[in-house]
């Protein structure tokens, strides 16, 4: 069985002989499962593949190789601030001080995770404009459910059941409505405005006694600051809720707005954005959640404690019974965090020069592409650190989608801007340069798009079956779904056929 | 773009089709250009009661979901089997071996509710 | 320190560009009476100061005892392979693979994922993976209730404490009801399910929509898996199973003994101990609950040239597409855990990993052995894999001083179950592979000490403690 295409691997499942292999550990006695009872234990060894150690490492290299990487391009996803990740993360995260540390270490033993762990919760805090914050969710979605979850505690503490609403602009990222579900609320879509920010009198209309909270993004989705944030948070206040900030683009406005000061009353980071942890291919990241006052009551246990003589501990369990509980087992993604810690203590205060040269290098590639003219740029106003175009013009003159337009960037050798997102947009490509690439390369992505609306009109062809260099061409995702083959081999045991 | 005469039609895109005292029910062929390559089809079971304009499924493409919207009141007696493992009939055929259910009408005169061809073409033409 | 490469002059052909004097143009649609204080953050640091700070903290943990933890995280040997190719930057600094023609790496390496664990597990399904165990137990609850359209969940008590709290927390947002079920408190299947008392929770008026249970179990002992399966599938209900991936190589996998759903903890599969995290949720199930399963999922298709590829498949379930109708808000996987994962058991294979299992299993029955010579036995009698139960009076006290002969005694069982006084002289202890003979002389001679029954003699001088990672 082979594997058509240049570069491409055979898996490991096609690759494995049997008997090849080493052995990394040493030889049990024979009769080490003897004490287990026969029926307990497998029939027959679990049919897992079988290589030699410089297979495994050929195979798992070349793969790498075939990935577009921050490390190997520019890689403008709008809403996912893919800047460059610190080394110093990397080799900070396993020293084997932080590495080893089991994560049942009585707290005497683990003062230093601990106190890395307290110190970040209160950079956060800082920079958030929040009164307190909590390590525990695993990714920004898990923050933002504990977050509605402390919410809802909240109401419920004071007697007020009858708040079965969350209020969610229609320009949010799914994961805002779909987590208002997973806590049993339902979502209420508010209208955006010409302007980009949420209608006022939708909102107005659909705020009410059933309103538990308004999940805002800040800037929004469509990388622009909320011109009426001041007044949502009022209103919902007012009519009794809490206002929730999806923390996503918070590298836009870091050192000048504080999300905690203007009112909001809970907020998630996205560490693996604005705090560079690796994305690594789509996780771990980790979501910290920052609460105001009203919330502290409720947040995840066990928390961090500094007792007076310095030092610190973990909560023991039921020692804050207002507590929402756990989400999550032990205390957080702690090897993700220290790479955030050190993001932190490298930048300090100089945070606020990261949002502003994020926010500096987005409006220059939004001009420049106005400029340019090919591309449709929705709002005329400063953008923060991203921004919308619209390949809307193009396709009405040559056919060509946007979705082409990113397959034919991969031909120049950059990574496409986030597609079709927000929803709300025509033909959209959300694009978030971050304050870490070079004039030179925001000027060579601009080249790039310049010449694809060239070729769309002359050589549509061309972009439509793009992309022609990478290692694979379009892919058949109908099939993909219809026919679902998740795995390389069925249940009897036999390999599933490769299309060759 | 096809538009059979002889059908009713909703405004979300579902088409009708009285035979009898029963009515074969599935969505347009615009519906399918909309949502592309379909991939699965959630249908509810055999038995269930539906209500004029509620919701009776979903339908799913590589990159979109879309409520299936019941065009009139009934009992559910039939569901299209063959979608579960050919989904791409619905893009084929939407009329005829795409259909998705068949239901036996509580008030054949909700029909009247619904759009003639001519009326939906112009609502299509006008998207 | 920044990272951004922009000079003055840049900036300035930036700002030119855009007819601005200062980047404070840029920030002028934010209200005046929203304007932040100024960041009360120190100085920035050149990275060898950054380094020097992150040094001391990491030495104030202390690595170096002799340590019998267990409980949800393993010590295993990991060969260093695995973490030399998750150091490649075309791994840990791509995204989620949504333009598939540039990320083949990441979703083949994902799709091997998902097959080895369908290997292990027996089950057709696996997805990319969740956060970590006790979110994966909490969405496979959830699973069983939309699956079967039942609202309440039972779960035994023998399952990991904090699983059981995270299924609380997901299943009061859910409007789920969840029920312990006991552990037998005596006898010889003392701290396993109570298969009585199951029969009673099964018997109640409200259907039960699945039962969860572990294998092992928390205690680290064995449970009658099939039996069990086979109540809840009598009364409805799916059977949700909690595995642990390396005793996957030796015992009997979920596929085998009829679970629905497995969900489990993947971090023994070559993850550090890191305090907790980043760990990967294991989350599998049968063909039939395919569209039930939150979270990625990684296919098999073809592209326009015919050749084999992969890529996200059965999108339109997740939250960017469903939105509030998604079956969860999960956006993340676990892909550089998975990666980690994948490479660890390609490294062993099925021998490799049977020796890890295996040896496990022998070094915690010497660590048995050991502790009975000094008059310390097992809490629970019943078959157990690599971990146990030992009853030792004031276990709290006992293993803080255990702490200053160098030795990390396990889990003090009165930490987690606090209540509960069968548990509160419980040391829940473990051994796996890299557990040496010094390390167990060591713990059962101090233990000895300890408890004012010394063993025969003191281990040898010079001992190494704190080996493997």
């Amino acid at each position: 069985m082979s594997v058509t295409g240049q570069r491409l691997q055979p898996t490991l499942a096609e690759l494995s002989r049997p008997g090849r292999g080493g052995y990394p550990v040493p030889h049990p006695p024979a009769d080490a499962l003897d004490r287990i009872p026969v029926e307990q234990r497998r029939a027959v060894p679990p049919p897992l593949p079988e290589l030699a150690e410089p297979e495994v490492v050929r195979h798992f290299v070349n793969l790498s190789q075939l990935n577009h990487a921050v490390d190997t391009g520019f890689y403008p996803l709008g809403s996912c601030t893919m800047k460059y990740n610190p080394k110093l993360g990397e080799w900070a995260a396993r020293l084997p001080g932080f590495a080893r540390l089991h994560p049942y270490a009585p707290d005497e033993v683990a003062q230093g995770t601990l106190e890395l762990l307290w110190a970040l919760e209160q950079a956060l805090a800082e920079i958030g404009g929040m009164r307190a914050v909590t390590l525990q969710p695993a990714a920004g979605a898990q923050g933002e459910l504990t977050g509605i979850l402390m919410i809802r505690a909240y109401h419920r503490s004071r007697g007020d059941t009858e708040r079965t609403e969350v209020l969610v602009p229609d320009s949010a990222h799914g994961t805002n409505p779909a987590t208002a579900s997973m806590a049993g609320f339902r979502t209420v879509n508010v209208p955006s405005a010409p302007d980009g920010g949420v209608d006022l009198d939708a909102f107005r209309a659909v705020l009410g006694p059933r309103t538990a909270a308004v999940m805002i993004t800040n800037p929004s989705t469509l990388g622009l600051f909320e011109p009426r944030v001041g007044e949502l948070i009022e209103l919902v206040h007012a009519a009794g809720g809490l206002a929730y900030m999806d923390g996503a683009n918070l590298n836009a406005i870091m050192g000048r707005f504080k999300p905690g000061e203007a009112g909001f009353d809970a907020m998630h980071f996205n560490v693996h954005k604005t705090f560079s942890t690796p994305h690594g291919g789509g996780g771990p990241g980790a979501g910290p959640v920052g609460v105001g006052e009203k919330l502290v009551p409720f947040l995840p246990s066990p928390r961090v404690l500094r007792e007076t003589d310095g030092t610190f501990r973990l909560e023991r369990p039921g020692e804050r019974p207002t507590s929402i509980g756990r989400v999550r087992s032990f205390v957080g993604n702690t090897g993700v965090l220290v790479r955030a810690y050190a993001y932190i203590l490298a930048h300090g205060r100089d945070l606020a020069l990261v949002s502003e040269d994020a926010v500096l290098a987005a409006n220059y590639l939004k001009h420049r592409l106005a400029a340019d003219g090919d591309y449709d740029i929705p709002f005329e106003r400063p953008c923060k650190h991203e921004f919308v175009a619209q390949a809307k013009t193009l396709h009405r003159e040559t056919g060509i989608r946007t979705l082409d337009v990113a397959k034919r960037l991969i031909d120049y050798g950059f990574h496409p801007p986030t597609i079709y997102f927000p929803l709300t947009v025509e033909e959209a490509m959300l694009i978030e340069p971050t304050e870490t690439e070079s004039v030179e390369t925001l000027d060579a992505f601009a080249d790039a798009l310049a010449a694809i609306a060239r070729e769309a009109r002359e050589t549509p062809d061309l972009v439509r079956g793009a992309p022609h260099t990478a290692p694979v061409r379009r892919l058949d995702e109908a099939t993909a779904a219809r026919r679902p083959n998740l795995r390389w081999r069925p249940l009897t045991g036999r390999e599933m056929p490769c299309p060759d | 773009m096809s538009v059979p005469p002889e059908l009713r039609y909703t405004k979300e895109h579902e088409w009708l089709r009285l035979e009898g005292d029963e009515a074969t029910v599935g969505i347009t062929a615009y519906a399918t250009e909309q949502l592309g390559d379909i991939v699965f089809v959630e249908l509810p079971k055999v038995g269930r009661s539906l209500d004029q304009f509620a919701t009776f499924g979903v339908v799913e493409s590589v990159k979109a979901v879309s409520d299936l919207y019941a065009p009139i009141s009934g009992e559910v007696v039939a569901v299209n089997e063959a979608l579960a493992d050919r989904p791409e009939l619905v893009n084929q055929d939407p009329y005829g071996a795409g259909w998705l259910i068949r239901v036996r009408p509580r008030n054949p005169a909700e029909v009247d509710a619904l759009l003639d061809a001519a009326a939906y073409e112009q609502l299509v033409s006008e998207a | 320190m920044g990272y951004a490469p922009h000079t003055h002059a840049d900036r300035r052909r930036m700002l030119e560009a855009l007819g601005i004097d200062s980047v404070e143009a840029l920030f002028a649609d934010i209200p005046a009476e929203l304007r932040s204080s100024p960041l009360r953050l120190p100085d920035p640091l050149p990275e060898q100061a950054v380094a020097a700070r992150l040094e001391r903290l990491a030495g104030r943990n202390r690595t170096d005892l002799a340590s019998f933890l267990g409980a949800g995280a393993y010590r295993h040997w990991t060969p260093p392979l695995v973490d030399q190719i998750l150091l490649r930057g075309e791994w840990y600094t791509a995204y989620t693979p949504y333009q598939p023609e540039v990320s083949q790496g990441t979703l083949q390496s994902v799709y091997e994922f998902q097959s080895l664990i369908a290997d292990l597990t027996g089950l057709d399904v696996v997805s990319a993976s969740h956060y970590d165990g006790a979110a994966a137990t909490a969405e496979a609850a959830l699973m069983a209730c939309r699956a079967t359209g039942r609202d309440r969940i039972l779960v035994s008590q023998a399952v990991h404490p904090q699983y059981r709290e995270t299924l609380r927390t997901y299943a009061a947002g859910a409007g789920i009801l969840v029920e312990d079920v006991p552990i037998v408190r005596a006898g010889p299947a003392a701290g396993t399910t109570d298969r009585a008392a199951l029969e009673g929770a099964l018997a109640a008026d409200r259907p039960p929509a699945g039962l969860v249970a572990a294998q092992p179990n928390f205690f680290g002992l064995l449970e009658p898996m099939a039996e069990l399966g086979a109540a809840i599938h009598a009364a409805g209900g799916l059977f949700v199973a909690v595995v642990e991936p390396v005793s996957l190589a030796v015992l009997a996998p979920p596929g085998a003994y009829g679970a629905d759903i497995a969900a489990g903890e993947g971090q023994p599969l070559g993850i550090p101990l890191a305090y907790g995290g980043p760990y990967l949720g294991l989350l599998a199930c049968t063909e039939a609950l395919v569209r039930q399963i939150p979270g990625r999922l990684v296919g098999q298709t073809t592209d326009l040239d015919g050749r084999r590829a992969f890529v996200m498949t059965l999108r339109a379930r997740e939250q960017d597409i469903r939105r509030e109708r998604a079956a969860s808000n999960i956006c993340t996987n676990q892909a550089l855990l998975a990666l980690a994962a994948a490479v660890y058991l390609a490294a062993l294979g099925p021998h490799g990993l049977r020796d890890v299992a295996a040896g496990s299993a022998a070094r915690a029955a010497a660590l048995e052995a050991a502790l009975a010579g000094v008059g310390v036995s097992r809490l629970f009698p019943g078959p157990y894999f690599d971990e146990f139960v030992v009853q030792v009076p004031d276990a709290v006290g006992v293993h803080r001083r255990l702490l200053d002969h160098g030795v990390l005694a396990g889990l003090p069982l009165a930490v987690v179950e606090p209540d509960d006084p069968l548990l509160a002289d419980g040391l829940l202890v473990c051994a796996t592979e890299v557990t040496t003979d010094e390390e167990i002389e060591l713990f059962a001679w101090a233990l000895g000490e300890v408890l004012g029954s010394p063993a025969d003699g003191r281990p040898a001088a010079g001992i190494g403690v704190g080996g493997g990672r």
